[in-house]
């Protein structure tokens, strides 16, 4: 039994059967409780369709009526050998800003494609998503083989044209299963219908994902909040990557203020180290003034702080990106103004290739967008490390969340 | 047409309590704890004295420890509650330091702002309720201990989660949530609902619950109560309960699976004394805690995404 949660993006195009698969998926492994398939063999009788396993994740009436996904939905079970979070996400592009909600937090990628369409621009799409937020594990899902007879040339056709955007994309050892979730053929048991295809069954293949590596990475804590009780002065936040022991030097950033570890707490007891994931109040030998927005960070490797920015930016808004154009930017705990200096090469979902720059950003676009702020940030390549590489651009007014941004290293493009 | 066999029960009863898992679910909770602290002037937290709402109280005092809770709690009582739940509630607030405010459905009714159901349920009547409170109080953030497994609108509701001048959620036009950047900026009268317990199971409450010894009220043990049958639950003998047709009291051994409002709460027969017993009882059911015991989520398939949409919990 692995110890740790696993969370699993489900991605596809419209009518790739993605949510047939999730309601697979969770009935087979017995995780749908007896009142929810009761309530669902009754829906499936009102509207004379049958049994409809989307519906257990479709939960909008919207979504039930035009028989889409619109939003995200999160359904948790567990197996003997370890326990999920299967979050499924919207194919229509117009609700791609869900699909990378969705996929930001994810381990592991499943992408869904009908055997008989072959990738569309909407994989290509959620491909290159999933390889800019970095999901460590990506996983193609040949869905319908039984409507293409269960022929392996179909597949394979398929699966070839998917590797090579893969590696194209800088995705390291995509998994690829054939699958029926309507018969539920290779989705929790190994089909007997397709006996050429020798990996195991999709759920054994996410059971085999590996966990995070051990945390060879520099120390990083953002600062939420400030405690203070009598003598008791300590910075709460949760570590986000790397190892924290009393006695480490950390830098506050962007203030530069030193310090030393004195302690740190956490749930009540006093820690001898901790680790990436763990909400911790770190206590230090020095009073430093600071508060929240500022990032604790290991001393012997800390990020630079710069007001100059560039990233790979996903836009969520119907409003385009302009150069020029005034916003917010999230970076950690800290908010801070910006003005847009550039938009780069767009990614071109028809080629997978890129598109030279343009003066703006449309909805759902991808490209690389060079921002300058008002405040230095202390960022880090979002692929070294995820938290203090990512950010949130947002509207000045009303505060929405607008885009969402993963840094590149200082000086190289995007 | 989808073709549906019985599974092999290959997954029956559940994994053991990884511990790791819980530590996961408990930092997650702090961190998003330590946000609204760090990100909303007044905000306050949903305390009803169920279990959920006191799961979320106990990691609120680890947040922010040795300082205290930095915001009040609030309830919105119905006039229904079992009065034992209220007399826990009030203590565990004390014994938190944590200030209690109720927010009264009778005082809505008396002033006009609802009307009494047909059928008495107050259930539905608590949003006026709750959205005056939040107007009163000019509260910028409600934490609750809603989580996405409960029901299929709640898998889809964000951890921050913005709600409209009305007080009214917009599943449509919801805000993206990427990372663990959780952004809480709104314009004045608009407010967010955020839930620290979106990616806890029931299961995984009850096991946390039982790993830390959190004392909840004694109605989840099971217990004899004189109860009626109503709509296959077992509703409490009670004021608020008045005896329909063909009804009658009886004794039965039950606990609560979940706690609300007496009149829509069903309790579910049951011999589990103690948490070892219970957490058994949760990880062996078949039901979700909804639909074995709320007469509220049985109204239609979109009870809980109409009631959300109105500004409910």
């Amino acid at each position: 039994m692995t110890d740790t949660l696993l969370r699993v993006v489900a991605a596809g195009s419209v009518d790739d059967g993605k949510s047939t698969l999730i309601g697979r998926l969770l009935h087979d492994s017995c995780a749908v409780p007896d009142d929810q398939l009761a309530a669902l063999l009754a829906a499936g009788h009102d509207r004379g369709t049958g049994l409809d396993l989307s519906l257990l994740t479709d939960g909008l009436r919207a979504e039930r009526e035009q028989g889409i996904t619109i939003d995200v939905a999160y359904r948790y079970f567990a197996t003997p050998r370890r326990s999920f979070v299967l979050i499924d996400t919207p194919g229509h592009v117009q609700y791609t800003r869900n699909m990378v909600t969705g996929a930001s937090t994810a381990d592991a990628a499943l992408l869904l494609v009908d055997v008989r369409a072959g990738l569309t621009d909407q994989t290509r799409r959620h491909t290159a998503v999933v390889a800019a937020l970095g999901v460590r594990h990506v996983l193609l899902v040949v869905n319908k083989m039984d409507l293409a007879g269960w022929a392996e040339p179909a597949f394979r056709a398929v699966e070839r044209e998917f590797r090579a955007l893969a590696e194209r994309l800088g995705i390291a050892a995509p998994v690829v299963v054939p699958v029926s979730a309507a018969t539920g053929d290779n989705v929790v048991e190994l089909s007997a219908a397709m006996p050429w295809y020798a990996g195991g069954p999709l759920l054994a293949r996410l059971e085999d994902c590996s966990a995070a590596p051990a945390d060879a990475r520099p120390a990083r804590m953002p600062v939420q909040v400030v405690l203070r009780a009598g003598e008791y002065r300590g910075y709460a936040g949760r570590i986000e990557s790397g190892v924290l022991r009393p006695g480490d030097e950390v830098v506050a950033l962007p203030s530069g203020a030193t310090g030393r570890i004195a302690a740190i707490d956490a749930a009540g007891r006093e820690l001898a180290e901790a680790g990436a994931g763990r909400s911790v109040v770190l206590r230090l030998h020095e009073d430093l003034d600071i508060s929240r927005g500022e990032l604790l960070a290991s001393a012997a490797d800390a990020p630079e702080p710069t007001r100059d920015l560039t990233g790979t930016v996903c836009w969520f808004s119907p409003r385009p990106l302009r150069v020029g154009a005034r916003l917010l930017v999230r970076h950690g705990t800290q908010v801070t103004r910006a003005v847009v200096r550039g938009i780069g090469d767009r990614f071109d979902p028809a080629t997978a290739g890129r598109l030279p720059g343009a003066a703006e950003l449309e909805l759902n676009a991808l490209a690389s967008v060079t921002l300058r702020t008002m405040t230095e940030l202390p960022v880090d390549a979002y692929d070294r490390i995820r938290a203090t590489g990512a950010f949130l651009l947002l509207d000045e007014h009303d505060g929405d969340t607008l885009g969402a941004g993963m840094a590149v290293r200082p000086g190289s493009a995007a | 047409m989808t073709t549906l066999a019985e599974p092999a029960r290959r997954t029956a009863g559940a994994p053991p309590a990884p511990d790791g898992h819980l530590n996961d679910l408990r930092d997650e909770a702090i961190h998003v704890l330590r946000e609204v602290a760090g990100q909303f002037d007044r905000p306050a937290l949903l305390f009803s004295g169920g279990k959920d709402s006191v799961l979320v109280l106990h990691l609120a005092l680890l947040a922010f420890r040795p300082a205290p809770v930095p915001f009040p709690l609030l309830h919105v009582d119905t006039g229904h509650n079992f009065p034992e739940v209220l007399a826990f509630r009030d203590a565990t607030a004390e014994r938190a330091g944590a200030r209690l405010l109720v927010a009264r459905v009778q005082d809505s009714i008396d002033a006009g702002r609802v009307r009494e159901r047909p059928d008495g349920l107050r259930n539905p009547l608590q949003t006026v309720t709750l959205l005056d409170a939040v107007a009163e109080h000019r509260f910028d953030a409600l934490i609750g201990g809603a989580r996405r497994d409960e029901d299929r609108a709640r898998a889809k509701e964000r951890i921050f989660s913005l709600r409209d001048e009305f007080g009214q959620w917009d599943p449509r036009r919801q805000r993206p949530e990427l990372w663990q950047l959780y952004n809480g900026r709104h314009l004045p009268g608009e407010h967010l609902r955020v839930f620290p317990l979106s990616n806890w199971t029931e299961l995984d409450v009850w096991r946390y619950l039982a790993r830390e010894d959190v004392p909840l009220p004694e109605l989840y043990r099971a217990h004899r109560r004189r109860v009626l049958r109503r709509d296959g639950m077992w509703l409490p003998e009670s004021p608020h309960v008045p005896l329909r047709a063909g009804e009658r009291i009886e004794e039965r051994l039950v606990r609560y699976r979940t706690v609300g409002d007496v009149t829509c709460t069903g309790a579910v027969e049951s011999s589990a004394v103690d948490y070892p017993a219970i957490v058994t009882e949760v990880a062996l059911s078949r039901t979700t805690e909804r639909g074995a015991t709320r007469a509220d989520d049985r109204v239609g398939q979109a009870a809980m995404e109409d009631r959300k949409r109105e500004g409910y919990f």
